[in-house]
């Protein structure tokens, strides 16, 4: 305490910091499994991103010589039907997966976060009105109603994955809702009322940002389902249309071949599986470490 | 000293207000409680008004009421000549920069996720227009104002004490110096000498911006303390108001002598447990309220009269006004005689 | 019972800090017993230390030795201390809402502690059930053992709560703060109840409370507590005339009087010391008023200042402290 006292004063112009930042941050490295994971969905990240950079071999390029072909060092996981190079494969077929539940989920943000805000924030009417319309949709299966879209539109990644967004919405707007009503409830809002804040100035920075640790949670959790839900309708070859690679038309692909190449389903069925454990076990970490800070006192 | 100001103009007028909530309920009658039930009170500029209660007594509705906070059922609010009641959203949010709020538990009233300067310029960036950064300097005179340091302003509320995090909600509500402030249980979550900590700095900005308090409590020596005036509350009515002089030493209405009495004195050798009047049982339910007087299920001087008609409203000698057929339809004409020879009146 | 030489650590992020450091008292049977202090001194610790209720983690006993008569309650099996609990030391908190299960009625949880730790039928069990509440005040017990605890406004969730402490006649009641959560009115009430129950069941009583007037008004004797250590120990009605440790003269005269209004209000200055940044020597040190170069060498021992009476001041004799108003 003395020592914070000789450094009472500060020059005045100095601008805010977060702290509040530093200690998610510094709660959030303490915690291994969600760093690890992190840490691993960053490589999956980038190494799909920058797949054109890095991958050994164009995913298009075929290899007549060595066709299903096993581990070598040419073709580190080996080859399919067409002779194809598995590694550049999967790593570009990253890039669709990823960049496809992306879009998905950003869609359900676009739709889901506002309308939840709107209507946790406004209540009566309103609320009662969205809350019946996300009942409606919440009731289609994802998967289902993304497949009955692509039968009306064609197949298409693009359609398929703004139809799971849509499908999606009414769970973020769910939870962004009902973190909502908590919220309002909160003196601090009531507080920012008393002084006469808008309604528009309460909601964008008194509520947002006190309901962002469920909302990171729900997002990173949804991103893990968008994921699979791309594999599954690329499996059942729904999605990507070939050639283009993605890790759910892979897995498809390597379904034919199960019996003498079982090595072609495996390498995409690792990697959905693996990015899907890393967006799961982020959300743990991100619901652990964004939680309250306890009072102070006993 | 209790009386330092008495001008012509009140700076709020309050009359007949009610408010009431209902509740709807499934396969039940709506519940309606009528939190606040024709209540009127005056505030002079400078000056302070305690207002009174127990838990459910409606003293806090009050408050909220004023400020807008939950809406009016009937009744008028003036503050400083212009009707609350009727004017536009826009002109509300006007007159807000003008009346303020201070509430009870500082933990929460106070944005977890926003600095403590974010939270103290909200009202300059609300009503000027201002930036964080251009009520920077201000955050730091208020901060100053309110016994902190300046360089506080870049911490988050979970770093500060309970009386601290008070200080950053009075700061704020001084940011746009108003002329009201309703403190609603302000010090109440307090340790004691951080509460009086709190009250001390309360009357220093009083007598320095001039500022009127409706100080709404529960601990009647700290309203003794800070107020000139007291209203005591009950079941939604104000049973007894008047000046906090005469208000303590004589309290006219049966309510707030038990109130009263009811305080542990923290001197054994000054101990009123023996002469102390236990009320029976307890508040009554708001939304079933008895008949007559709200108190009469309660008190011990209860008479025919109390069950049926709602006692009005008359002067006390020394000041103020109470509600009770005690002081015009006792057994005896006055009233006051009739409690001081502590006759069993009913039962 | 006695405490002695408790000491009580709890994790934090700063290391272990020493949270309750020390404690020593006694209580006998028909005794109540005030532990003063303010947010933070330990005090609320103390008291769930006794039943084994301090959560662990973060919470680690790193010392001394509770004596219920003669069995040392710190030594005891969780499973042991289960059978003590309830039965012959029991507690009461602020809030019933907490200690209460809101999914039984309260009869059924009264039954179910006297049956847990007498082993007698359920129909015996509700009648004493209903037994209790009278005792408790609670107007037409026989039908009130049937509501749920969310039906009792809370004056008479805190009589059931204290009905449901008391059900086993317990020889020692530890309430922590049980009427700072009421209205004054109903305070009156409570306080009136614990005071005429530990006269007629003669239990041994200690009163956690940050209240010196509700102190005042049923202890006989005070233990004052500041940051985890006892300062004072003493008889009530002494501690009020004349306080030997500058910190409850300070809290004496913090307290608001309703008599007069006189200037400012008084209150010690700073404020308790973080747990993890105690001062050196005087715990208090840095905010009394009385401080000298001699408070800051080294740790106070607590001394006896008179019959019954001890204060952790190195200069209670010299000074002549304020007693109550």
């Amino acid at each position: 305490m003395s020592a914070d006292t000789a450094m009472m004063r500060e020059p005045s112009v100095q601008r805010p910091t977060a702290p509040g930042i530093k200690r998610f941050l510094r709660r959030f490295a303490s915690n291994k499994l969600a760093i690890t994971a992190t840490v691993l969905l960053g490589v999956l990240i980038t190494t799909s991103l920058a797949a054109p950079l890095l991958a050994p071999y164009p995913p298009e390029a075929i290899d007549v010589v060595n066709r299903l072909a096993g581990p070598s060092p040419e073709h580190w996981l080996g080859t399919d039907s067409l002779g194809r190079d598995t590694l550049s494969r999967l790593m570009h077929g990253g890039r669709v997966s990823l960049a496809a539940a992306a879009f998905a989920v950003s869609i359900a943000i676009t739709f889901g976060v506002p309308l939840g805000l709107i209507a946790g924030y406004l209540g009566s009417w309103v609320d009662w009105i969205m809350g019946r319309g996300a009942d409606v949709l919440m009731t289609f299966p994802a998967v289902i109603l993304a497949i009955a879209i692509i039968a009306a539109t064609g197949p298409g990644l693009v359609n398929a994955m703004a139809a799971l967004g849509v499908v999606y919405a009414p769970r973020l707007f769910r939870v962004v809702r009902g973190a909502t009503l908590a919220v309002r409830e909160e003196t601090y809002v009531e507080a920012s009322v008393s002084i006469g804040t808008p309604a528009y100035s309460i909601v964008t920075r008194r509520v947002l940002p006190n309901i962002l640790s469920p909302l990171l949670v729900q997002i990173s959790l949804m991103l893990a389902a968008a994921l699979l839900a791309e594999a599954a309708l690329s499996l059942l070859g729904l999605g990507v249309v070939p050639p283009t690679p993605s890790w759910g038309n892979l897995l498809g692909r390597g379904f034919t071949e199960i019996r003498t190449t079982p090595l072609l389903v495996w390498f995409p069925g690792i990697a959905i599986a693996l990015a899907t454990l890393c967006f799961n076990l982020i959300g743990d970490g991100l619901r652990d470490s964004l939680g309250r800070e306890t009072r102070k006192g006993d | 000293m209790s009386q330092q100001i008495v001008s012509s103009q009140p700076l709020v007028e309050v009359k007949d207000l009610s408010v009431t909530f209902s509740k709807k309920r499934l396969f039940k009658p709506t519940r309606v409680v009528r939190a606040v039930n024709g209540v009127s009170f005056e505030i002079a500029q400078g000056e302070t008004l305690g207002l009174v209660g127990e838990s459910g007594s409606g003293k806090s509705t009050i408050g909220r009421a004023l400020l807008k906070l939950v809406p009016m059922e009937s009744g008028s609010v003036r503050f400083d000549n212009t009707e609350l009641t009727t004017i536009s959203r826009a002109e509300m949010r006007r007159m807000r920069r003008r009346m303020q709020m201070v509430f009870q538990d500082p933990y929460s009233s106070l944005d977890p996720s926003a600095t403590v300067a974010a939270s103290i310029s909200e009202p300059f960036r609300v009503h000027e227009g201002l930036s964080a950064k251009q009520a920077w300097s201000r955050v730091q005179e208020l901060l100053e104002v309110v016994g902190l340091r300046p360089s506080h302003a870049n911490r988050y509320p979970y770093e500060f004490s309970g009386g601290q995090r008070q200080r950053v909600a009075i700061a704020r509500a001084l940011a746009l110096t108003p002329h009201l402030i309703v403190c609603d249980e302000a010090v109440s979550a307090l340790d004691v000498s951080t509460q009086n900590q709190v009250i001390n700095l309360l009357e220093d900005l009083r007598d320095e911006f001039d500022l009127s308090y409706l100080f709404i409590a529960h601990d009647l020596a700290i309203v003794r303390h800070i107020a000139h005036r007291v209203a005591v509350m009950y079941l939604g009515h104000i049973v007894e108001s008047g000046p906090a002089e005469r208000t303590y030493q004589r309290p006219a209405h049966p309510y707030t002598q038990a109130l009263l009495s009811a305080i542990p004195i923290p001197n054994p050798e000054r101990s009123n447990r023996a002469g102390r009047i236990l009320l029976r049982g307890d508040l009554p339910d708001p939304a079933n309220p008895p008949s007559g007087c709200p108190f009469q299920t309660r008190c011990p001087y209860a008479m025919d009269v109390c069950r049926e008609v709602m006692p009005a409203m008359t002067a006390v000698d020394g000041g103020g006004q109470v509600a009770c057929h005690l002081q015009t339809a006792g057994p005896e004409l006055n009233g006051r005689s009739l409690m001081d020879a502590d006759v069993e009146v009913v039962r | 019972m006695r405490i002695d030489d408790l000491r009580i650590d709890f994790a934090t992020e700063h290391g272990w800090a020493d949270v309750v450091n020390g404690v020593s008292f006694e209580i006998g049977g028909n005794e109540i017993v005030g532990l003063v202090g303010e947010s933070g001194s330990g005090k609320t610790v103390t008291g769930l230390s006794v039943l084994g209720l301090v959560p662990s983690p973060p919470g680690r006993r790193s010392g001394g030795h509770i004596w219920f008569r003669d069995t040392d309650l710190t030594a005891m099996s969780p499973h042991r201390l289960r059978g003590i609990r309830g039965n012959e030391v029991s507690m009461i908190f602020q809030e019933p809402m907490t200690s209460l299960n809101p999914a039984f009625t309260i009869g059924d949880q009264i039954a179910e502690t006297y049956r847990r730790h007498r082993g007698v039928s359920r129909k015996s069990g509700m009648h004493r059930a209903a037994e209790m509440l009278d005792m408790v005040g609670i107007p037409n017990a026989t039908a009130r053992v049937r509501d749920y605890p969310h039906e009792l406004s809370g004056g008479m969730r805190q009589r059931a709560m204290i009905a449901m402490a008391l059900c086993c006649d317990p020889q020692l009641l530890i309430a922590d703060e049980p009427t700072t959560a009421l209205d004054v009115t109903v305070q009156a009430q409570i306080l009136d109840l614990l005071v005429s129950l530990r006269d007629e069941l003669g239990m041994g009583v200690i009163f956690i409370t940050h209240d010196l007037g509700v102190v005042a008004e049923v202890c006989d004797r005070v233990v004052v507590m500041y940051a985890g250590e006892v300062v004072e120990t003493s008889p009530a009605r002494d501690l009020f005339s004349r306080p030997r440790h500058p910190y409850t003269e300070g809290l004496l005269s913090a307290m608001p009087q309703l008599g007069s209004r006189s200037g400012r209000l008084a209150s010690i200055a700073g404020r308790t010391p973080e747990p993890w940044a105690m001062p050196t020597g005087c715990r208090f040190g840095p905010r009394c008023p009385y401080s000298e170069h001699e408070c800051t060498t080294g740790p106070i021992p607590l001394r006896s200042t008179g019959v019954d009476r001890q204060a952790r001041c190195v200069r209670t004799d010299e000074l002549d402290l304020r007693g109550a108003q």
